[in-house]
């Protein structure tokens, strides 16, 4: 059966009403701005609302909370390109992490021995020195299947962290102090982006998830991005497609990656220190905790995910005790209850998605969320 | 058949479940590691008047807080919760004492890592309310996030980092309450020499910046001595290649840079594997959790610690029992003597963080564990090291080290 | 341009000072760090049974195995208190009484990491299956489980490792080239072989095994054909929980100090590591990939020095998926898997 030839009053089987998503995805363009432009200015205002409940004090600074946050926030974006589009099982993605906060900490600290760069140079630097990270560890493990790659991706964030600790130009333990920091200085002559405060960097990390949803979001909806979502569902049948799934899943790495290096970047900037510590196994299981909670493959999903993983440990910081209890009770609860995830990916037309569904249906998507409009969608080139 | 085997197991499984849950109860470790029988060294006569929390009993201030900032659940907590139970116990002895000025003890997790301190930090620097702060505990957070302490001008007492560049920073607010890696690893390469007589010294570090700056300090300071070295990793257990490697090497002792946790295990796989060579710790060391774990190895083992041995230690391992229930651990008497300074100051009405910063600097007098003065970039005036041994499975002192 | 001055002089001034080459080390200690390898590797060996018959059966990486491990770790230690032993004495046994006592451990820890294995299986695994659940959310619960065990110990225990008892000294037997076998390590070498043979057996010879076999293959027909899959995957949960409270005894024995609330989680990833270089899902694998871990582990570390033991661990790992994608002896337990 075709689409087609299923009446628009009658969709493919509801299995379950999405009031919410539904509405959303039947607003035109113009509204959905309307709805999303004081959403983001609010998100923008969070640290300097501080709003009652929400806050993570009087355990926690509030506005540096909100940049842990907004940095997993980033982080699980760029885990997302990796596991939720490409399907690729990357349980070392801390490494990449560590890539680029390292290298911000050895272009800026005045603890390393290199020449050194301001903040905004290096930024892209440490995102184009992670990508060569990832093509190095992506060339050799891409071959591996499913939970093979899971362990070799382990064993590669390890050796990165090892790296950190033993190489002895990156000192280890002892770390680097004074990382730098975009330019400009407050009223009374301090630097504005500095560690005590974490609006300004909240507000860059911010900024920069938006810039990145939009680039991600484009690159979904090209053909690389319906090429990485054939790899994810079916290797096989893409491969016998003619894609070059090898080809593919290294850009999947290597994009996952630059954003990695970036977060890793900005993390090491707001800290202005870097050492070995906090790059290990566990940060890594939390990086794509963030990912699977919010929803693998779903942007706005992986994005609640984050603020999950990276808020609530930090919102129970005043009962030290308990809060890495109340903590995995939470993961464990959620997952039984959503194992789909907190925002599911469903499976929808990309390129030309709105026009299609509109033709098609008459309104902006399906509900269904058992994807057989897409997976009968014919015509679509890989 | 099959079946009635698995039968018999559950049984037997359930049976030992009983008996384990029969005897589910809390160790109680032997008495205070202080008292010693026969001391090879007489304490230093000072410390008689320590500084006591308590005070005259009059002071009076209006309500105020100080805070302890480190590790409580995460890496190394064991070490974060004996400071934090060392500086309750000074504040609990205070306010006892002293209806007339109540002094809060807020606590702060930082988890002992980098990356959650500056968030603990400036939570701790914008509540007015506090206005001193013992913490902390480690190197890596303290660098992280001891600037943000020097902008607000809030006064931090550190029990155990001991990094030398700390105090390099120009902090104005840092003042460590021990002698740095600099001070102890000559003091231990000169004791395993002299005293020792070791010929050849094996120097085993871990992956901390503690032990890693001390075994540099102190394998420069051994020279020629130096027969062997290794790194291990924190939290590593099996230590079978490194035994080989300093059994091969046979030394007269081995120095391990590290703390109690992973010192414990090698010590006495050391000593399974006939290694006699004396076993030399440094403060991180230094604890009943390593005489009691180690084993048959302890009889065997030394400390170097940059703190003085206190007789009256058994007046403060009482109350920290009583109060903590457990024996006072590594970093325990130094926190309890560094919250009792920030006491003192506001007994003597500094309750403004610059009184108090400038009460601390200016501060002269007699602590449990050493003479607290401070030198302009927060490192204590004069630092003694002395050295400690196992008497019946109890750390008693030794010697000093001149 | 004087950057790249900068980076090739950082590179080349330190380059040999981190890493040094001890091949005379290396040679001379070689059948001591075998051995010693060895007993180490029986262990991974045993903990990594359980990560290969849970993927085997389900498919799913059991991140919270190592969980299942440090419990049994502490029933050991419980054990070894509540029979009266204490903290820094080694009493002086007879060889029976001795052997009843680690009976009575073995039995406790084998009890206590089955049932955590089991419970864990029910809280964490079960509801997930029943919901069908996509594979990678297992992981996550598995992540937090590990969690809330974790934080239990820490919050009933407190974050020292509880203080070593042991019951009986590490002392040599006999010498082979040199290299001291002591009866600890042929205590552990032994008994875990033996273990492994018996769980081999079981998954081989028995009605129980055969069960597992066909869920592995084929969980849809395995159903049809009369197998209680609920079941067998509580048994293969429980085998796996017994084979590691085995190994936190032994584990108890070499190093009395193991039961710390955060102990499990290194030997769990490296126990997974030797599961996955034997081939996951292989049992034969899992004690292939213990035993040769644990002795590469020992060889890298006195060749390159102490700091390079892990990451000689995952480099061979990742030369040896590169040379064989599913492990030295590949994927068994199944057969086949598409």
């Amino acid at each position: 059966m075709t689409v087609t030839s299923t009446p628009p009053a009658a969709p493919a089987p509801v299995r379950r009403k999405r009031p919410i998503s539904d509405w959303w995805n039947n607003l035109p363009r113009v509204q959905q701005w309307l709805v999303l432009v004081p959403l983001v200015a609010l998100v923008y205002l969070l640290p300097v609302l501080n709003p009652p409940i929400i806050t993570t004090q009087p355990g926690y600074d509030f506005p540096i909370a909100m940049f842990e946050v907004s940095r997993y926030a980033l982080v699980a974006i760029g885990l997302n390109i990796v596991v939720g589009q490409a399907g690729l099982l990357d349980l070392g993605y801390v490494g990449f992490f560590a890539v680029g906060a390292y290298v911000m900490a050895l272009f800026t600290s005045p603890d390393s021995t290199l020449h050194k760069l301001p903040f905004l140079i290096v930024l892209p630097i440490a995102m184009v020195v992670t990508m060569i990270f990832g093509v190095i560890l992506g060339t050799p493990t891409l071959r591996l299947r499913g939970d093979y790659l899971a362990i070799v991706t382990l064993g590669f964030g390890e050796i990165v962290r090892l790296l950190a600790d033993n190489v002895d130009p990156l000192r280890g333990n002892r770390g680097f102090q004074s990382v730098g920091h975009p330019p400009g200085t407050n009223a009374d002559g301090t630097a504005l982006f500095n560690n005590s405060d974490g609006t300004p960097w909240y507000w860059l990390c911010v900024t920069v998830i938006i810039i990145v949803l939009f680039l991600v979001g484009n690159l979904e909806r090209s053909r690389v991005g319906r090429a990485w979502v054939a790899i994810r569902d079916d290797e096989d049948a893409a491969e016998i497609m003619g894609l070059p799934t090898y080809k593919f899943k290294i850009w999947a790495f290597v994009s996952g990656a630059a954003v990695g290096g970036l977060s890793g970047a900005l993390y090491a900037g707001q800290l202005g220190f870097v050492n070995n510590q906090k790059f290990d196994v566990v940060t890594s299981m939390l990086f794509l905790a963030a990912v699977i909670l919010g929803g693998a493959g779903n942007k706005v999903g992986v994005l609640l995910g984050a603020i999950v993983v990276a808020y609530i440990p930090l919102r129970f910081q005043a009962i030290a005790e308990y809060k890495y209890l109340i903590f995995g009770l939470a993961l464990i609860i959620l997952m039984i209850f959503r194992p789909q995830g907190l925002l599911g990916a469903r499976q929808r037309l990309l390129t030309y998605g709105r026009q299609a569904y509109q033709r098609l249906l008459g309104r902006g998507e399906q509900v269904s969320s058992d994807g057989s409009l897409a997976s009968d969608t014919p015509g679509e080139k890989a | 058949m099959q079946r009635a085997r698995l039968t018999k197991i559950f049984v037997l499984a359930a049976a030992g479940a009983i008996s384990l849950s029969a005897c589910a109860a809390r160790t109680d470790s032997g008495s205070g590691g202080s008292d010693s029988s026969a001391p090879q060294a007489a304490a230093p006569s000072a410390a008689a008047d320590a500084a006591d929390p308590a005070g005259d009993g009059k002071a009076q201030c209006s309500p105020t807080s100080i805070a302890y900032a480190g590790t409580i659940n995460g890496n190394n907590a064991a070490l974060g919760i004996n400071i934090l139970n060392g500086a309750k116990l000074a504040v609990d002895q205070h306010n006892k004492a002293n209806p007339g000025c109540q002094v809060k003890l807020e606590q702060f997790d930082t988890e002992g890592t980098p990356d959650k301190a500056p968030g603990i930090v400036t939570q701790i620097v914008n509540t007015p309310g506090i206005i001193g702060v013992v913490g902390l505990p480690f190197s890596g957070e303290s660098k992280a996030a001891g600037n943000i302490f020097n902008t607000a001008g809030l006064v931090t007492v550190t029990p155990s980092a001991t990094a030398p560049t700390l105090s390099e920073n120009g902090w104005k607010t840092f003042f460590r309450g021990l002698g740095n890696d600099n001070s102890q690893g000559p003091a231990a390469a000169k004791f395993m020499t002299g005293e020792l007589a070791a010929k050849k010294v094996c120097v085993i570090e871990d992956d901390s910046e503690y032990g890693t700056g001390l075994a540099a300090t102190t394998k420069q300071a051994l020279g020629s001595a130096l027969a062997c070295e290794d790194k291990v990793k924190s939290k590593q257990t099996d230590f079978s290649a490194v035994v080989n490697k300093v059994k091969a090497a046979a030394p007269d002792a081995v120095f391990y840079s590290g703390y109690y946790q992973e010192a414990a295990p090698f010590a006495q796989q050391l000593n399974d594997a006939g290694v006699t060579a004396k076993f030399v710790g440094p403060d991180g060391v230094k604890d009943d959790e390593f005489v009691k774990g180690a084993g048959d190895a302890a009889a065997n083992a030394y400390f170097t610690c940059p703190c003085v041995p206190a007789d009256q230690f058994t007046k403060f391992t009482d109350a920290y029992k009583a109060a903590a229930g457990k024996d006072p651990g590594t970093y325990s008497p130094e926190a309890y003597d560094l919250a009792t300074i920030l006491l003192k100051g506001i007994d003597g009405g500094k309750t403004t963080r610059s009184a108090l910063l400038d009460f601390v600097k200016t501060y002269d007098g007699q602590g449990l564990t050493k003479h607290f003065k401070w030198n302009d970039k927060g490192e204590l005036a004069a630092t003694t090291v002395w050295t400690y041994k196992v008497e019946n499975g109890k750390i008693v002192r030794n010697t000093e080290i001149k | 341009m004087s950057m790249t001055h900068d980076l090739s002089s950082f590179v080349l001034a330190q380059g040999d000072s981190w890493i040094t080459f001890d091949v005379k080390g290396f040679v001379d200690q070689f059948w001591a760090n075998t051995i010693d390898g060895l007993a180490y590797g029986s262990i991974y060996a045993l903990v990594a049974l359980g990560y290969t018959l849970v993927y085997g059966v389900l498919k799913l990486i059991n991140f919270a195995h190592s969980e299942v491990f440090i419990y049994g770790a502490y029933a050991v230690w419980f054990t070894f208190f509540g029979l009266g032993f204490r903290p820094g004495v080694t009493p002086e046994l007879s060889v029976i009484e001795l052997i009843g006592f680690l009976l009575v451990a073995l039995l406790a820890a084998m009890a206590v990491s089955g049932g955590t294995a089991v419970l864990l299986e029910r809280v964490a695994y079960r509801p997930l299956r029943k919901r069908g659940a996509p594979k990678l959310v297992f992981l996550i619960t598995a992540i937090g489980a590990s969690f809330v065990l974790q934080q239990i110990l820490f919050i009933w225990r407190g974050g020292n490792a509880e203080q070593g008892i042991r019951l009986v000294r590490n002392e040599p037997v006999f010498q082979i080239f040199g290299a001291a076998v002591t009866n600890v390590t042929i205590i552990t070498i032994v008994a875990s072989i033996l273990l492994m043979i018996a769980a081999d057996q079981f998954v081989n010879r028995t009605k129980f095994g055969r069960g597992i076999r066909a869920v592995a293959q084929d969980p849809d027909t395995a159903t049809l054909m009369g197998v209680n899959k609920e079941r067998v995957i509580t048994l293969t949960f429980l085998i796996g929980g017994l084979l590691a409270g085995a190994a936190a005894l032994f584990y108890m024995m070499k190093i009395p100090q193991g039961a710390s609330y955060q102990g499990g989680f290194i030997l769990g990833i490296k126990a997974f590591t030797a599961a996955v270089l034997g081939g996951i899902g292989n049992l034969r694998g899992a004690l292939l990939g213990g035993l040769l871990l644990g002795v590469v582990e020992n060889y890298g570390q006195t060749l390159f020095g102490g700091e390079w033991r892990d990451v000689v661990a995952f480099v061979l790992l990742v030369l040896i998926l590169m040379v064989r994608p599913t492990g030295i002896l590949g994927e068994s337990l199944g057969k086949a898997r598409v």
